[in-house]
């Protein structure tokens, strides 16, 4: 079975280098879930902190992290966020503020990861698939908490799945 | 057994017309038992009569003979068993001929939600009084989820159900999944074709869902009343929602959901491949035990027969467990 996992690494400001990093991990067959690059901050080393999620066999994932290492540094790794789950939103979800939405739904244990929008006619509602993934099962129910509420004052329908928690 | 038949309607006729064709076979299940009384709101007849006759003068005139009203008939006539089939009312005057019943302590066998006004209340009712109220066709029509939840899984921990309780949106959800058509379109077809009411409001803002799920979460031991469920219809789903939950392997149902922790009816993203993915008007259940995994049982949500065919489960199973 598939796992979620988050690394932190440490990478040169120079062109080509995020390529490097997702190389091994699709050859592995990893699959690429979130990149997160925060330009703007650097690290002590004058290097710049990429966040990759990826899922893939534990397995697999051992081995991704080894052959990372070997030319990167690695700065977190880990089951970070062990919690995802992919809701369908319908209704104007643009129109409310979806940055304000995703930034409701957000915290330090959960985040939005993954968005797609299917938008008809104006005027006519659209569509979104969200993914969020948490460190735990209680940061996510929390995050979803947040987010059937800020839907709710939004006129949003949540359309969740039926999961394994009854 | 005396039994006394209050609601003549669509579900009183079916089981009158059942408890005719099917006599012999019943007889030799149950005993012999007797029609006493009938009553509905156009009119009732008691006393020395040809059930065969009763149904007769129901379907010709549109009433029946006698002038004597429901609630005289369930106070004055003597009768072991009550077969309570008025339509919802969720009130409490939907109640009040099973309360009568119950005080007498005759047993009632109802197809009437109303029982979500006061479960508890009519539960406790029924035990002081020695008698019993069964109430298989209230929720899921024929499937026979109440009994499977009470009898055969007595011993069990029931973590949670999850069912799909309303046939009208079932329909509707299945046709927008398999059609790509707005939802309205598809409703005012469904008016047509005698699926939904030409009042669908109950149905589609999940209403009647919610009512069937206070019924199977105080049959797990959860005492919820309708206030506790929180309710979301289907009128907002759009056929796009479809074909996106499809790229990711799901497909959109109404789904009633009872637990300690979550006590609610919405739209949710249901596997492709889970037996809950249910198409038609059909009605379907999903319970989680502490022992067994989960248990899937499905069948007609509706229709005169189905539901006449719960009541006399319920009656066999009154004579069966005394």
């Amino acid at each position: 079975m598939s796992e979620l996992f988050t690394l932190i690494v440490e990478l040169e400001d120079k062109p080509g280098q995020l390529l490097r990093v997702l190389e091994p991990i699709a050859r592995n067959g990893g699959n690429i879930v979130g990149i997160f690059h925060q330009r703007g901050k650097k690290t002590p080393l004058n290097r710049i902190p990429v966040e990759i999620s990826f899922t893939a066999e534990s397995k697999k994932a051992e081995k991704i992290i080894e052959e990372l290492q070997r030319d990167f540094l690695i700065r977190q790794f880990g089951k970070l966020r062990t919690a995802v789950v992919s809701i369908l939103l319908v209704g104007h979800v643009i129109h409310t503020d979806l940055s304000d939405t995703i930034k409701r739904v957000d915290s330090s244990d959960a985040e939005c990861v993954e968005l797609n929008i299917t938008m008809p006619e104006r005027e006519e509602p659209s569509t979104a698939m969200i993914t969020i993934t948490a460190k735990s099962e209680e940061a996510l129910e929390m995050a979803l908490r947040r987010l059937r509420e800020t839907c709710r004052e939004k006129g949003i329908l949540v359309i969740e799945p039926i999961n394994d928690g009854i | 057994m005396k039994i006394a038949i209050i609601g003549f309607g669509t579900v009183g006729q079916g089981v009158a017309e059942l408890l005719v064709a099917k006599r012999a076979e019943i007889e030799r299940k149950i005993g012999d038992f007797k029609v006493v009384a009938i009553a509905d709101l156009t009119g009732s007849i008691w006393g020395d009569f040809k059930l065969e006759n009763a149904i007769e003068f129901r379907r010709k005139t549109g009433r029946l003979p006698g002038g004597r009203s429901a609630r005289e008939i369930a106070e004055e006539e003597d009768y072991d068993v009550m077969i309570e089939v008025t339509t919802t009312k969720l009130d409490e005057s939907g109640i009040e001929y099973m309360r009568t019943a119950l005080k007498k302590g005759a047993s009632v066998i109802t197809s009437n939600k109303s029982i979500a006004v006061d479960f508890q209340g009519l539960m406790k009712l029924a035990e002081s009084n020695g008698a019993r109220l069964m109430y298989e066709a209230t929720v899921g029509g024929v499937m026979p989820i109440i009994r499977l939840l009470n009898s055969y899984l007595a011993l069990c921990e029931i973590l949670g159900v999850r069912g799909i309780l309303n046939g009208t949106c079932n329909y509707i959800l299945t046709r927008m999944e398999e059609e790509k058509l707005p939802y309205s379109q598809i409703l005012s077809e469904a008016k047509e074709m005698g699926i939904a009411e030409a009042n669908p409001k109950a149905d589609v803002e999940g209403i009647d869902a919610g009512i069937k799920l206070v019924i199977l979460a105080n049959t797990i031991g959860i005492p919820a009343r309708f206030e506790d469920i929180e309710i979301v219809g289907i009128t907002d789903i759009t056929p796009q929602a479809f074909a996106v939950a499809m790229q990711k392997g799901y497909t959109i149902r109404l789904i009633a959901e009872a637990s300690r922790k979550s006590l609610r009816v919405s739209p949710r993203l249901v596997p492709l491949n889970s037996p809950l993915a249910i198409k038609g008007t059909m009605n379907a259940a999903m319970i989680r035990t502490d022992t067994a995994g989960d248990i899937f049982v499905a069948g007609r949500g509706a229709g005169k027969y189905e539901t006449a065919t719960a009541i006399l489960s319920d009656l066999y199973e009154l004579f069966r467990t005394g």
